[in-house]
């Protein structure tokens, strides 16, 4: 029987709460494992889940530096979406909006997956021109879209300063009505109970400080409660992913780590129904349940490792909300933090064999490494236990740079910064 | 966080723009050499702790400068010139045989 259910509520109602179990074990380490995933965040609960449900792979640890879900699990704005336009990618991210639309019943956890619609702005003809190509390349491969009218978006979007004298005057939009949100603490808890009822252990406050090698081979890691072997070592740490890897001895990547703040202001009556993205800069903006305006813009644009960014960031992201919806001007902000983003050279992630025997990678996530939290260990999943990538990810490789097949959807180049 | 440039004093960081990591080190032009290519264009040690980087004082003097900033702090223990930097660089990069 489910473990949360209208009639275990219901007994436990009765019998005081007292007899819920933690959603997961605080197991001390066994010596060792046939797969270790270092990083308890989304994507490595979400590995481990799909490890022992797809591929009964139980005996697994998950090595979390501080405590379950303290990093960019619980720092992002929990937007989820695949309107992506090369083809690789929206195949990728449409398998993870599919995962995410069964994801409170497969976990038995209200993951809170609200389909509001993601509504990305256009201000000029052409960008009109770009969203109807992104639009229909959405659609060839399986996902859903429709180009909006100026007055459609208005309808949509009431409080939207539509004006013909606006900063920068909105003429229409693209809008994924599958898109949305969902609460981005019970995706963690949801994965890290589903994978501790199938046995996985999940350590936390366990840092891993170097690797276990035979040879070339990792055959395990050392860490801060011992040494603990395993057949597959796999990484998915995300923004501290150029810190782990060069405990292997790899200095170098394809990856930069960069600060991309946050911010939520107090609660607000219900104001705006889909997420919505400002199209001359970088905005994007949704409300939650709660009510409290939840956004964000570009990253910081200079290395760091600290979770905390500069007040340069913070003006351009309030002019730009305050540009799109001016009601907003006298709205108090309740909070901003910093999340570490793994940005990558194309933009794109990297779910990878390798690089060294016994070795599995899980990087480069860039800012939108939230909505492909259940695709990503599902892929990760299924690359560890099969040695191969699935077809979903094999474009994501780790040697695409050196190849010359950069997945580059905004056309940057090698500047990650600017992805 | 503020930068001391050289020649302006210490200054908002909104002055200035962000130019990447200072530690790589073109190929000769010349070079059909693909690795150090792409080792050049992709590849980044991604340092944690003092990062050596260029920083343009674009909203002031406009002089190109190398900044060492820890990435854990912000905290900035040098600034100078990357016209200096870059030509110290290039004279160890000849001394070592012109191999980037």
């Amino acid at each position: 029987m489910a473990e949360y259910s209208a009639l275990s509520l219901l007994r436990n109602a009765f019998s005081g709460n007292k007899d819920w179990k933690p959603a997961w074990r605080k197991p001390d380490p066994k010596p060792s494992y046939d797969v270790i995933i270092i990083g308890g965040g989304g994507h490595g609960l979400s590995t481990a889940y799909y490890l022992a449900a797809e591929h009964g792979i139980t005996n697994v640890a998950v090595i979390e530096r501080g405590w379950l879900g303290q990093g960019n699990i619980g720092r992002n704005t929990t937007m989820i979406r695949s309107n992506y336009l090369l083809p690789d990618n929206i195949r990728f991210y449409e398998h993870s909006v599919k995962l995410w639309e069964n994801l409170s019943h497969e976990l038995n956890y209200n993951v809170m997956f609200s389909q509001r619609g993601v509504l990305n702005l256009a201000h000029t003809p052409s960008q009109m021109d770009d969203f109807a190509r992104r639009g229909n390349a959405m659609r060839l491969n399986g996902a859903d879209a429709e180009l909006l009218s100026a007055d459609e978006v208005a309808r949509k979007v009431p409080g939207l300063d539509m004006s013909a004298s606006a900063r920068f005057p909105i003429i229409g939009g693209l809008l994924q009505p599958r898109a949305g949100t969902a609460r981005h603490d019970a995706v963690a808890w949801g994965f890290a109970r589903g994978a501790d009822r199938r046995g996985v252990d999940i350590i936390e406050n366990c840092e891993v400080t170097g690797f276990l090698r035979d040879g070339d081979r990792i055959i395990g890691v050392k860490t801060t409660r011992g040494e603990i072997r395993a057949r597959k070592t796999a990484v998915a740490v995300a923004g501290m992913t150029g810190h782990v890897m060069k405990l292997a001895g790899i200095d170098k990547l394809p990856i930069e780590s960069h600060v991309l703040q946050a911010f939520v202001s107090e609660s607000l009556k219900p104001f705006v129904d889909p997420a919505v993205t400002f199209g001359s800069g970088h905005l994007y903006m949704t409300q939650s349940d709660k009510g409290g305006l939840v956004f964000g813009g570009d990253i910081d644009g200079y290395n760091t490792y600290a979770q905390r960014g500069n007040l340069p960031i913070v003006e351009d992201v309030m002019s730009e909300m305050i540009a799109m919806f001016p009601g907003l001007a006298r709205v108090r902000l309740l909070r901003s933090w910093g999340g570490i983003m793994d940005m990558s050279m194309d933009g794109s992630p990297i779910i990878t064999t390798g690089p060294l025997p016994g070795m599995y990678l899980n990087c480069g996530w860039c800012y939108g490494g939230f909505k492909a939290t259940p695709a990503s260990g599902w892929a990760f999943a299924y690359t560890i236990a099969r040695d191969q990538p699935h077809a979903i990810n094999a474009a994501y490789t780790l040697d695409r740079f050196n190849r010359g097949i950069l997945i580059d959807e905004k056309g940057q180049g090698a500047t990650p910064r600017l992805h | 966080m503020l930068i001391t440039c050289p020649y302006c004093g210490p200054r908002d960081l909104s002055e200035f723009t962000y130019q990447g990591d200072a530690n790589r080190a073109r190929p000769d032009p010349a070079s059909t050499e693909q690795q150090a290519w792409y080792d050049y264009v992709y590849q980044r040690v991604n340092t944690v702790g003092d990062h050596k980087e260029y920083w343009q004082h674009s909203g002031g003097c406009r002089s190109h400068l190398v900044v060492v900033r820890s990435t854990l702090t912000h905290v900035i223990s040098s600034v100078g010139f990357a016209r200096e930097h870059d030509e110290r660089k290039s004279a160890t990069r000849h001394k070592s045989g012109g191999k980037a």
